[in-house]
């Protein structure tokens, strides 16, 4: 087997706690990511499943290095992230991009759409003016989005829309790795459905490889490959989507998909009494 | 007599860009004790239609502009303020989408409570805050008298929800309108709020309209389900009747773009997205107000000359659609 495309091992993510007005100092430290190990194939979907808090964002921040690991390591694409500065840091993040939850706050309101998607490449110095209008105009038609729609702005579009510029400026590098935190968390169920078939279409044809953030378990399913559950700061359990789906080993996991409300009332009243037996599992909230 | 009964509402924005017209002919009955469950997407006018039941929308720009809401048979909407402010938290409740906004972030929780007890049952403060103590127990939050001091930042978004429906129930209302009020949970969080909500509601008898957009929360709690497309109501049944025979086709698209938790084949497959968006609601179709994307209207039919009326197909299903699903005879090409 081939190595993968991005290895994570014992990834560690502490934010120091600091006391006092004046002479402030650490008292301690809160374990966002607490020793995190994973590994995902050129090509593949990891799903990294969890509650608020559980340091799935966290953790993918500090794969792309926009968070420094406290320790450990995150190999992509053979070269060790972690010591990498600088200039090296910078070529390498062209191969990695990340697709944002909201798309009302992750596009700049005063630039046009244009301007958004063609930034990236304007930062790495790629292409001419009139090369990177062409290529803007590409990636825009790719995520099936007006290209005549260019000079406007962000607040003129759905969320929908707004979601495909956002994937479309993170295709502008031809990464091979995107990070997507919670995509589409924030949309409507029938637009929800066209942006998932959306990444879907560019995996394929581009050989993307996701590392696929949700708290949603349904839209994770029909998303990744294999799966990572996290839990304050760790990950519980991580194997093939389809096992972990039908034969979940850690009794959160299992909480966990229990307490999906699924739109079947029949099959909801068994999922109840399941909810109620493991609900000891989980903290009150 | 029906506990409410909402007939032809229309709840109109009078803005600068023209009327939305957001709420544009519901009706609706709801009985003693059950769960009425409103699904449907952002802008479609379900949180309107409770607003509107409340009250609570400001005027200027929202306007009833017709219909007729009877709660226990008073009329609703021809009531003043003062009048309101005695129904509101007394005999219908309202629970919000996110409680940190829903409280008080400067009074600690206690004083929101007795707050409720004083202002509709006139109660004395020490007999209130003993009220408050048990309130809290009722929705299962631990040492509830000493939780009574702190002040709101200091709980969990789900224990923040816990403490919103205790001043809601703190009343006893014959009614509570929850408005999407586990959306902001985790999944966990949700089914606790859930399954909190439906033990509460069968102790006191109380009815509940559950707004959501989650078609799972109305699966799991309602047991009629409304779904609201474009100010309207395109479809209502009983809630295992409407999963299982859907009729309307906004509804089985709807059931069709949900992404499927036990589907073992969902990696290879794509979802079924519906095309398009949902009307403008300044200038909506004058006839069926889904036919720009429902796969059956065709270009000749009557679904672009006369806006479909909401009719009972069978007993206690109705639907507002030339093409529901039983009474097809051709599928789309």
């Amino acid at each position: 087997m081939t190595a993968p495309l991005l290895a994570v091992t014992d990834l560690k993510v502490h934010f120091p706690i600091r006391r006092g007005l004046l002479f402030d100092r650490t008292v301690d430290h809160t374990r966002a990511v607490d020793g995190v190990s994973f590994e995902i194939h050129e090509g593949q979907t990891l799903g990294l499943v969890g509650e608020s808090g559980s340091g799935k964002s966290t953790a993918a921040y500090a794969v792309l290095q926009l968070v420094r690991p406290t320790t450990g390591s995150v190999r992509f694409n053979d070269r060790e992230l972690t010591e990498l500065h600088g200039e090296q840091l910078r070529r390498v993040r062209r191969e990695m991009q990340i697709v944002f939850q909201d798309p009302y706050a992750s596009l700049n309101p005063r630039m046009t759409v244009g301007r958004i998607v063609a930034e990236p490449l304007q930062t790495h110095g790629i292409g001419t003016r009139r090369t990177r209008r062409a290529a803007v105009a590409q990636l825009l038609e790719l995520v099936g989005f007006d290209p005549a729609y260019t000079n406007r702005y962000p607040h003129e579009f759905s969320g929908g829309q707004r979601q495909r510029i956002g994937i479309a400026r993170a295709l502008a590098l031809r990464p091979k790795l995107i990070v997507c935190d919670e995509p589409v968390s924030a949309l409507d169920v029938s637009i929800q459905a066209q942006i998932l078939n959306l990444l879907k279409d560019l995996q394929r044809d581009l050989g993307l490889t996701y590392l696929f953030i949700a708290h949603d378990l349904a839209v994770v399913r029909g998303m990744s490959d294999t799966i990572a559950v996290m839990r304050e700061g760790r990950i519980v359990e991580r194997g093939l989507a389809e096992r972990i789906y039908t034969r979940p080993e850690s009794e959160y996991t299992r909480a966990l998909l229990a307490a999906v409300p699924v739109p079947d009332p029949e099959r909801m009243h068994e999922r109840k009494v399941e909810r109620r037996l493991l609900r000891p599992t989980l903290a009150q909230g | 007599m029906a506990l409410l009964e909402v007939e032809n509402l229309r709840t109109h924005f009078f803005t600068r860009a023209g009327v939305v017209r957001a709420v544009d002919g519901v009706d609706f009955t709801l009985e003693k004790g059950t769960t009425l469950g409103i699904v449907g997407e952002s802008g479609c006018g379900k949180s309107v239609t409770a607003l509107s039941i409340m009250r609570l929308l400001p005027t200027p720009p929202a306007r009833i502009v017709s219909g007729s809401i009877r709660f226990d048979g008073r009329e609703l909407t021809t009531l003043s303020e003062r009048q309101l402010e005695d129904v509101r938290g007394r005999h219908v409740a309202m629970v919000f989408q996110d409680p940190m906004t829903a409280l008080n972030p400067t009074l600690t929780i206690g004083t929101q409570i007795v707050e409720v007890l004083q202002r509709h049952l006139g109660l004395e403060q020490k007999t209130a805050r003993q009220r408050a103590a048990e309130l809290l127990e009722e929705v299962q939050i631990a040492r509830a008298r000493e939780r009574l001091d702190d002040y709101p930042h200091r709980f969990s978004g789900g224990m923040r929800q816990r403490v919103v429906i205790a001043i809601a129930i703190a009343c006893e209302p014959r009614l509570l309108i929850a408005d999407e009020p586990t959306t902001a949970l985790d999944v966990t969080v949700q089914a606790q709020i859930l399954d909190l909500l439906d033990d509460l509601r069968r102790e006191h008898e109380m009815a509940m309209i559950l707004i959501t957009h989650n078609m799972g929360v109305v699966a799991e709690s309602a047991d009629d389900v409304a779904v609201m497309y474009a100010g309207q109501i395109v479809e209502q049944a009983p809630a295992r009747e409407l999963f299982r025979n859907p009729e309307h086709p906004y509804t089985e698209a709807l059931l069709a773009a949900l992404p499927d938790l036990d589907d073992a084949q969902a990696r290879d497959r794509r979802l079924a997205a519906i095309p398009g968006r949902p009307p403008d609601l300044i200038d909506p179709p004058s006839a069926c107000r889904f036919a720009a994307r429902c796969l059956y209207a065709g270009c000749n039919d009557s679904c672009a000359a006369a806006p479909p009326v909401l009719r009972e197909l069978r007993p206690g299903h109705w639907v507002r659609t030339e093409h529901p699903a039983s009474e097809r005879e051709t599928v789309p090409a």
